[in-house]
């Protein structure tokens, strides 16, 4: 053996032996029983998505037996089950939403056809799935941050207007064109995955992820105050009396809006003449600066 | 558990994909530095719609390898829509023709055959035997006629996708050459109904102003117009002006709510054909209000009607034709400021509101903007109002308001026609190549127009035929009815395009009378009815030069070669030439009148005149970096082709209001807005200080006001504010098809689709059309989101996805369907309705009904 170690027919050979064993060791793996390897590929790899409905992982994992009637019924055919060799428990459904992902049928027979509930039973109306989030990770390379007018995933969204919203912002680059950006809302999508699928780069800058993956955690000591004033519908704390202020005429101050308001033209400082509308102002300012 | 060998095998690669589609973070650059190197860039407009952004081209190998949008461009500053964004990949398409093709039964044409390769040498000797027959039979027809009455059997229909010279080489062959002014193009789809407007209104075509409105105006009204898909780089400057302009509004009309809606201050969903009411009621709100401008009127403004009840353009025998009074009619007649203000008085906020559908106080708002003298306005408009049975009333009911309160010709300020096509100015209104004209607004009606081409082209006087030709609506019907023998499309899928295919352009197409000749880089739906089959250069395979919406006239120079035999329209146009000996084409008494051409080529008589092979071609195109560029028809001919025919062509307009540069300046410049004078160019027209033109017309006038010098011959300058009612449109929803319906595009694909439709990334994105429809109607005629419905009209069906939640939100009563698909020809719903006056097709407004399929 040593002789032809350097001829690249020998690693071949030592390869095909690796691979036989490996094999092996799976096939072995599977005498001493499905759930210990289950068990210890339970790490869901980032791009399987489970069904709609799912219960949290380790629930799903326990609830779910493995046998295949969501993946049958599934209209698209776009579930799978995860066989030997992938990196997530053999014999449990997932779609991988580049290539395929859920269309979000109104009638769920995903979910209807689970025996276990392993797929939740209670959901019965599809744009509440939440099967993984969307999102938008990698802002160097997503046509959209850079200006131009891509807004494919925005397009395809099926919770339209809600799960991805555009925010438009100013492009300071080329000072007069306006950016689109793609803002993937938690509470509205359901990981579809439309988008990633949709997505026009030759790897999607928006990928759905597991939700425990996607999401970050506020600090529990922390509230947003407009959304919980929102929330209570009422401010927490009285709000101030009046508030009066010394000005000039014809200016106005709004608080809790626009501030400084001058009237007369749209709004707009009263500029048409370089003098002020008091005369005092002119006296004095020419006093001031010792003229 | 049994477990597959191909289930293994796909499971793994299936892992394997994971694994590199993975979550690794951005990289940065992706681009390796040596890639790079070897890159010769240089910069062309974009292939698609008329906003004319800039690219830069990467070539290497002889291959288009990278693209980016041109950071120097002042239109898109480097940036492009998502079609700009794969401008390469539509080049280089599976299924790119690339011999001709023509349909053979044992060795020889037949209509009914299949198609086979065959030379070029081959498809020309058929081309030349159908088209002479066809000569000859209008020749027999047209005996003893003078020349104004003189038609012909041979047609083409071109496009504002041509580059200028391919336009003008066009338009020479047929209209000279051939002596047909059967050419028209697929801009009469597009914009011909804002050509009427401009002519009636100014006397001249083309937009006044330019995309820097887009910075300078107050507000933006949108009539007709989903800017944020269809001209989307322009949608990203009035977005951003928008967000940054304190007082900025943006008001939104369509006939359901598009993605415009979206940034929408006032948004309004109007009862098709109402536009027509809805402006009629500013005018009047204007002049009740006692808002006009007064001195602007009394100097710069006329008062007139036009003819009523003009009919549909449809076909005569048509009951609709039949009780129109004044079917096709246009002719002006003046009145007075007080007859005009009598005319619009009926045109109340109440009356408009009902008529319209559309809250009063969103009207009063719009009506608002446009009569306060201290905002500027700018309006657009594309298809909306332009396919529209009433498309040049619109268009002037438009000029009307803008007229009275003299907000035009200034930044910010103006009426703005945004076209469609990359070229729609450039190459259709700017050369001419319609049914009716001749370059630089001369049209064949004229004789005085007439001698002139005929003096730049050193013709014989007579050689131009004097009526106008079938334009584009009345070709597929006369290719129906047999009276067109020889049919040439160029540079666009008319079959796809064309309204009511069923009876109208597909029993057309497939005529046994007719031969018919498809230029296309791919298998098109009208590729498929075609007899021959002529494999086409595309964009950056040959030089070229498009004008956009801004009168922004661009040029790019041969990046690549075009695959197998595939030549540009150029090199056909001008080959096909040689095979007509004048006296072919010509009859004797004409020939007489130029012995000098007994004898020759209509190539060697059209092409070969001493002005278009004037420039010598070197073998190579030079830039100033000292990369070297191949001009293939250039080296096929001998000469320079493309300079030689852009000066011949531009000798027609220089002063003559639409002057462009010397030939070389747009191969240095990233486009220059004509008239370009003494090499400055124009931003804003018919404004003193802006437009040379206006102190040579008006050497007396005051300084920085308005001339109208289109009309300086007709009425001394003044601009025609033009009353015309509200009335139905051809067809209307009825209790057997209770639906409108709205044809349109989408931001992804282009047109009929032949091109991004070959790009598997966008045909990813927007896959096939679907019919966007209101959830109540969806739930009303029993069909479901997602699932498969039958759309039906008088005219045809078809089926596709119903669609609920997309991007178009119609109200009930109307669904929209996207033209791009050739699987579902929504042009076999579509009525062939036209506006008489410009004989563009309404595209937006038919009935149809709808159920599950």
């Amino acid at each position: 053996m040593a002789e032809s170690n350097d001829k690249p027919k020998s690693a071949s050979r030592r390869q095909f032996l690796s691979t036989t064993l490996k094999t092996a060791a799976s096939v072995s793996l599977m005498g001493v029983g499905l759930g210990f390897y289950a068990q210890r590929a339970n790490a869901l790899p980032p791009m399987a998505i489970r069904p709609p409905g799912a219960l949290p992982e380790k629930d799903f994992l326990g609830a779910c037996i493995r046998c295949g009637l969501c993946v049958r019924d599934c209209p698209p055919k776009i579930l799978s089950l995860a066989q030997l060799g992938d990196d997530l428990p053999t014999g449990s459904p997932y779609f991988i939403a580049r290539t395929s992902p859920c269309i979000m049928c109104e009638d769920i027979p995903c979910v209807k056809a689970c025996p276990t509930n392993a797929l939740d039973h209670s959901l019965t109306d599809i744009t509440q799935a939440r099967m993984g989030l969307a999102v938008v990770v990698d802002h160097e390379n997503c046509i959209a941050f850079q200006g131009l007018r891509c807004e494919v995933c925005f397009n395809i969204c099926p919770i339209r207007g809600d799960a991805i919203t555009l925010e438009y912002r100013h492009n300071p680059r080329s000072g007069k064109h306006a950016l689109f950006i793609p803002v993937v809302h938690s509470d509205a999508c359901t990981g579809c995955g439309m988008c990633e699928k949709a997505c026009i780069l030759d790897k999607a800058a928006i990928k759905v992820f597991p939700i425990q993956m996607a999401k970050g955690e506020l600090g529990h000591h922390y509230r947003f105050g407009w959304k919980e004033k929102a929330r209570a519908k009422h401010a927490l704390v009285t709000p101030d009396p009046k508030h009066r202020y010394n000005l000039p005429e014809g200016v106005k101050y709004d608080l809790q809006g626009k501030g400084l308001i001058f009237e007369g033209k749209q709004g707009a400082a009263p500029n048409d003449t370089p003098f002020s509308s008091n005369p005092l102002d002119t006296l004095n300012h020419n006093r001031r600066s010792g003229d | 558990m049994s477990l597959t060998r191909r289930d293994f095998i796909k499971s793994n690669a299936i892992a394997v994909a994971a694994a590199t589609a993975g979550v690794t973070l951005p990289a940065g650059k992706t681009a390796l530095a040596g890639e790079d190197d070897g890159i010769r860039w240089d910069k062309a407009p974009c292939r698609f719609c008329g906003t004319g952004c800039s690219v830069l081209v990467g070539v290497k190998d002889g291959r288009i390898v990278a693209s980016q949008g041109d950071p120097d461009a002042p239109v898109n500053k480097g940036l492009n829509c998502i079609k700009g964004y794969f401008l390469p990949k539509i080049m280089y398409g599976r299924d790119r023709l690339t011999k001709p093709l023509l349909r053979k039964k044992n060795g020889k044409f037949d209509k009914n055959g299949d198609f086979e390769e065959v030379s070029w040498d081959e498809a020309f000797d058929i081309m030349a035997e159908k088209c002479k027959a066809a000569l000859k039979k209008s020749w027999e027809e047209n005996k003893g006629k003078p020349v104004t009455k003189i038609t012909s059997r041979v047609a083409m229909f071109g496009s504002g996708q041509w580059t200028v010279w391919e336009g003008y080489a066009a338009a020479k062959l047929m209209k000279a050459g051939f002596r047909s002014n059967n050419i028209d193009p697929n801009a009469r789809h597009c914009m011909a109904s804002a050509v009427g407007g401009f002519i009636r209104g100014f006397g001249i075509d083309e937009p006044m102003g330019c995309y820097d409105d887009l910075e300078h105006a107050d507000v933006f009204v949108l009539w007709g117009s989903n800017m944020a898909e269809m001209h989307p780089i322009l949608w990203s400057r009035l977005t951003d002006t928008r967000l940054t302009k304190p007082g900025c509004e943006v008001h939104v009309l369509s006939t359901y709510r598009n993605r415009c809606f979206e940034l929408a201050d006032n948004g309004m969903v109007f009862t098709p054909q109402t536009d027509l009411a809805i402006l009629n009621f500013i005018a009047n709100y204007i002049i009740q209000n006692k808002a006009y401008n007064k001195e602007f009127i009394e100097k710069h403004v006329q008062f007139n009607k036009t003819p009523t009840d003009i009919g549909y353009g449809l076909r005569a025998s048509d009951p609709r034709e039949k009780k129109a009074k004044n079917r096709m009619k246009g002719k002006l007649t003046k009145i007075t400021f007080e007859e005009y203000a009598k005319s619009v008085e009926p045109y109340t906020l109440e009356y408009a509101s009902k008529l319209s559908g559309v809250p009063k106080e969103k009207l009063l708002r719009l009506a608002k903007v446009y009569a306060d003298p201290n905002k500027k306005v700018t309006s657009f408009w594309t298809m909306g109002f332009n396919q529209h049975t009433r498309g040049v009333w619109v268009n002037g009911l438009m000029y009307n308001v803008h007229l009275l309160m003299g907000k035009i010709s200034a930044p910010g300020n103006g009426p703005f026609s945004l076209t469609g096509q990359p070229s729609a100015c450039g190459t259709a209104r700017e050369v001419g190549t319609f049914s009716h004209r001749l370059p630089a607004d001369l049209v064949v009606k004229k004789k005085a127009h007439r001698d002139i081409a005929e003096k730049i082209w050193k013709l014989p006087e007579g050689t131009v035929p004097g009526k106008p030709g079938y334009h584009a609506v009345l070709m597929m019907r006369k290719l129906h009815d047999g009276a067109i023998d020889f049919y040439w499309q160029m540079c666009n899928n008319q079959l796809q395009a064309g309204a009511n295919m069923n009876n109208e352009s597909y029993p057309g197409y497939r005529n046994p009378k007719a031969f018919v000749v498809v230029s296309d880089p791919y298998p098109t739906v009208s590729a498929q009815a075609a007899d021959l089959i002529l494999p086409t250069a595309m964009w950056t395979e040959k030089e070229g030069a498009y004008g956009n919406a801004e009168r922004r006239t661009q040029f790019w120079r041969q990046q690549v070669k075009a695959p197998g035999e595939a030549r540009s329209d150029l090199w056909q146009i001008m080959e096909f030439a040689k095979r007509f000996k004048v006296e072919e084409a010509w009859p004797p008494e004409l020939v007489a009148k130029a012995p000098e051409y007994k004898g020759k080529t209509l190539y060697e008589v059209l092409f070969e005149n001493g002005n278009v092979n004037k420039f010598p071609f070197e073998g190579k195109i030079r830039d100033d970096r000292g990369n070297e560029y191949d001009n293939d028809e250039s080296a096929h001919f001998g000469f320079y082709v493309q300079k030689g025919l852009f000066e011949e062509y531009a000798s027609f307009g220089r002063g003559h209001g639409h002057d462009l540069a010397p030939f070389e300046m747009y191969h240095k410049a990233r486009g220059l807005r004509w008239p370009v004078v003494n090499g400055k160019e124009t931003l804003y027209r018919f404004r003193e200080g802006y437009d040379p033109y206006v102190a040579k017309f008006n050497p007396n006038g005051d300084k920085g006001d308005v001339y109208f010098y289109g009309n300086h011959k007709k009425n001394g300058g003044k601009a025609n504010i033009i009353f015309a009612p509200y009335e139905p449109p051809a067809e209307s929803p009825d209790e057997e098809y209770p639906l409108w319906l709205c044809t349109g595009r989408i931001l992804e694909h282009w047109h009929s689709g032949s091109m991004t439709r070959r790009v598997p990334e966008l045909y990813r994105a927007f896959p096939d059309a679907v019919v966007f429809m209101n959830k109540k109607d969806a739930r009303k005629y029993r069909v479901r989101n997602g699932r498969y419905a039958k759309i039906q009209s008088r005219r045809g069906e078809i089926i596709c996805k119903v669609e609920t939640r997309g991007r178009n939100q119609p109200p009930e009563g109307l669904v929209f369907i996207p033209w791009f698909d050739a699987g579902r020809l929504v042009n076999k719903l579509t009525l062939d309705a036209t506006d008489p006056l410009s004989k563009e097709t309404d595209y937006k407004k038919c009935a149809v009904k709808i159920t599950r399929a």
